[in-house]
């Protein structure tokens, strides 16, 4: 930890190697809560130091230690960690589209397509969660973007929840939906990859291929770069806003040139 | 079960009668309706009273098939008891069970009795279910003769605490634990499944996602438990379930069988947010809430869910507005004040201006209205977004609202809202937050007066405005029940349910002249045989 003085990096320039942040360059400092299963005392605190030094925090202070419970101890842990964070090295998956304001996404829609959008949204299984898939797909919108609804050029079917997958399949054929949305917030011992998979393969049975709608999911759970495994065209995570959505939908089904089987993940 | 003398805000008289005639108004034909129709849940719910329970090799309920084999054969319009008391008398089984067993092969030719025969079969079954009646009774003074020893929470509001573990022998070490933590009621939540199977699952459950099955056993199993900690802790441990969703009269049943002491049971809930049939829904609900109301059990309604789905500002005379129904619709079905944990919720984006000042208004509004309501105050969730440390802030903020507004049942907050099923350490810390509020501000209360036509006092006064406008508009809706047509337009939580569309619809029955329900009867009239 020399305090060396260092001109200024560029604002795009990736310093090659960093420690975290507490009040100095470099100091490493980083804090951690957790609890382990043991009743308070000295070999608690002990037991909880010898877990920070083994994930790299050394050293380490225990700040509080509570017993909670029977036989339970909660420990909040300050420390220097020792690893170092080479931020060149983290692959990130970029965003493949443009983002589009409203005005553009109804544009190219009426451009390109010469007719409404049709998307069908759902959540599937036993998710009773419409809050992802209503913050999408209804007026009413999130993180101050309008839903799909609110788009002229976008017809909108929300299913709302627990909606049972030949149903599913059913309305989007009804409807001639160019994509299906599916949403699974609450899941439990990866039922929303069960129910994904099943999904897929469910319209992948139904329609003749080349057919198939746009397949696009979301939910926090879901992995980035494992829509090729689960059989759908794209995954959304935590925190997507209509406005990704919509202009993805429109990168990948109305552009000049979509390429309607895009099945690289992310 | 409001502590104070005088309100804090003063709403004009007038107002607060209008909004309460007008609930009324809007209701009633509602209410008209339900008791124009049965369900085949309102059946099984007898037959539950009557004393059938178990399910077959595949788990079907023997009531899901008596009640069946009956509507095959001479229909429900009768309701179940004349036909399946005449086949007793009949000698076609000895008993319930073996007749139930019997109907499953479809091997039994149900009739609808006349004369002489319709009048015995009415009083042996009202002579059965009457005993199913007065074992809810039994619980219900079994509950009183417990409080009594053990106690009640020494403090307001009542601190109550959730368990989701999907397996009922690891929500009771959890519950229990919780109770000794500091909570006063436990609510076990369902299996998000559950709301829309129409039959009742049997036995103790250790599959479950996201929550456990409600079941008699598991309802069982849990009571015992806490009644063991209450012992322990010198303090009666409420246990809370769901009357909700498809089968909400025969949980409400088995819930008075088995001495839960709270269910969330709102009005419109499975209608707006499981796309329930409005009917099937609103027949439901009546019976369960004379369930309710006998077996001494406080219901917990759902507002806050509109806030979820709606703006917590722009909608809170939703909020209002459904509570007033809410109200009406609990005290037709014979439900009193102390009954009515009203919900509402801490739902305002804390990036607004004024934001808290906000929400105190609408909890005093809500407490104003409802003096004598233990009102179910319920912590923030939208706007808690995986910045734990920013969570807790809220949901001190959120403990806070809660004590100075005197509200009765607070749902504790967690920090990690949105991130996981709540660990054993988030627990701890949300109940160190209730403690620290309760003990640092609870006697705030004493000093707090808004000041009149401060902030809070017109806030309050406009969503009750606002309240009123929406009454008055759904009462002007077309037909014959306005309320009906309104929730097919879409004027709650921005989703439309006509009344001839959702599920359960086929499980609704018109009565015919001669119907017969003894356990609606014996509700309804209060007595015991």
């Amino acid at each position: 930890m020399s305090p060396v003085k260092q001109p200024l990096p560029e604002v795009t320039e990736i310093p090659k190697v960093i420690r975290p942040y507490g009040d100095q360059t470099g100091d490493g400092m980083v804090q951690v809560s957790f609890t382990l299963p043991m009743p308070g005392g000295k070999r608690a605190e002990g037991a909880a130091l010898q877990l920070a030094g083994k994930m790299g925090i050394e050293p380490a202070i225990v700040v509080h230690s509570k017993p909670i419970g029977d036989g339970f101890t909660f420990f909040v842990v300050y420390g220097s960690v020792k690893h170092l964070v080479e931020p060149g090295l983290v692959e990130v998956v970029e965003r493949e589209f443009p983002l589009l304001s409203g005005k553009e996404i109804n544009t190219a829609i009426k451009r390109h397509l010469r007719r409404k959008l049709v998307v069908v949204g759902a959540c599937i299984g036993t998710d009773a969660h419409t809050v992802g898939i209503d913050a999408i797909l209804n007026i009413k919108g999130f993180a101050g973007e309008k839903g799909l609804e609110y788009h002229r050029e976008i017809k909108v079917v929300n299913l709302g929840a627990q909606v049972l997958v030949p149903d599913l399949v059913e309305r989007a054929r009804a409807e001639k939906a160019d994509a299906v949305l599916v949403s699974q917030v609450v899941t439990q011992r990866d039922a929303h990859i069960h129910n994904t998979t099943a999904m897929s393969a469910a319209f992948r049975e139904a329609f003749p291929a080349g057919k198939v709608p746009h397949l696009v999911v979301g939910g926090p759970r879901f992995e980035e770069g494992s829509a090729g495994s689960l059989g759908v065209d794209r995954i959304f995570g935590r925190g997507t806003t209509p406005g990704e959505v919509a202009s993805y939908l429109v990168h990948a089904l109305v552009a000049p040139r979509a390429t309607a089987h895009q099945t690289k993940g992310a | 079960m409001s502590s104070r003398t005088k309100p804090l805000l003063e709403l004009d008289k007038a107002d607060v009668r209008r909004a309460r005639s007008l609930a009324r108004k809007v209701g009633k034909p509602v209410v008209d309706i339900a008791s124009r129709h049965t369900t085949v849940s309102v059946e099984r719910a007898t037959l539950r009273l009557a004393g059938l329970a178990g399910a077959d090799h595949d788990r079907v309920p023997w009531v899901n098939h008596l009640v069946d084999a009956v509507r095959e054969t001479s229909g429900l319009e009768h309701g179940v008891a004349l036909p399946v008391w005449d086949a007793l008398r009949r000698g076609v089984a000895p008993d319930l069970l073996t007749l139930a067993q019997k109907s499953s092969s479809r091997s039994v030719d149900f009739r609808i009795p006349g004369g002489k025969d319709a009048t015995a079969a009415a009083k042996q079954a009202r002579t059965t279910v009457a005993a199913g009646i007065r074992s809810i009774d039994k619980q219900r003074a079994q509950r009183d003769r417990l409080i009594k020893r053990h106690g009640d929470p020494k403090q307001r509001p009542w601190i109550y605490l959730i368990v989701a573990t999907g397996d009922i022998y690891e929500d009771i070490p959890q519950a229990q634990a919780a109770a000794r933590e500091g909570a006063d009621v436990i609510a076990v939540i369902r299996s998000t499944g559950q709301s829309l199977l129409d039959y009742v699952p049997e036995g103790a459950t250790r599959e479950g996602y996201a929550g456990t099955y409600a079941t008699q056993e598991n309802f069982r199993l849990m009571r015992a438990a806490l009644d063991e900690t209450s012992k322990e802790l010198g303090r009666y441990i409420r246990l809370t379930n769901y009357a909700s969703g498809l089968c909400m009269p025969e949980i409400a049943t088995l819930a008075g069988l088995e001495r839960l002491d709270m269910m969330l049971n709102d009005s419109m809930y499975g209608i707006l947010f499981r796309d329930i049939n409005p009917i099937r829904t609103f027949v439901d609900q009546r019976f369960s809430r004379q369930i309710h109301a006998r077996a001494g059990i406080i219901i917990n309604t759902g507002e806050d869910n509109y806030l979820t789905t709606s703006d917590a500002v722009e909608a809170a005379h939703t909020v209002t507005v459904s509570q007033l129904l809410n109200e009406y619709f609990a005290k037709e079905a014979g439900l009193e004040d102390w009954q009515l944990g009203l919900g509402h919720a801490f739902e305002i984006n804390p990036d607004l201006q004024d934001s808290f000042r906000m929400e105190l208004a609408h909890a005093l509004l809500a407490r104003t209205l409802f003096p004598d309501a233990p009102l179910k105050w319920m912590p923030p969730t939208k706007h808690m977004t995986g910045d734990v440390f920013r969570g807790n802030l809220l949901d001190g903020f959120f403990n806070l609202v809660g004590t100075l507004t005197g509200q009765g049942i607070l749902l504790v907050g967690m920090m990690t809202e949105a991130v996981v099923t709540p660990w054993i350490s988030d627990r701890d810390i949300a109940l160190q937050n209730v403690r620290y509020v309760l003990n640092a501000a609870g006697g705030l209360t004493e000093d707090f007066h808004p000041p009149r036509d401060g902030f809070i006092q017109t806030r309050a006064r406009h969503v009750l405005g606002e309240a009123i406008d929406l009454l008055e508009e759904i009462a002007a809706e077309p037909g014959k029940a306005p309320l009906l047509e309104a929730i097919a337009d879409g004027t709650f939580g921005e989703m439309k349910r006509p009344a001839t569309a959702g599920k359960g619809l086929d499980g609704v029955v018109e009565r015919a002249d001669g119907f017969v329900n003894p356990a609606i009867d014996l509700l309804e009239t209060g007595a015991t045989r």
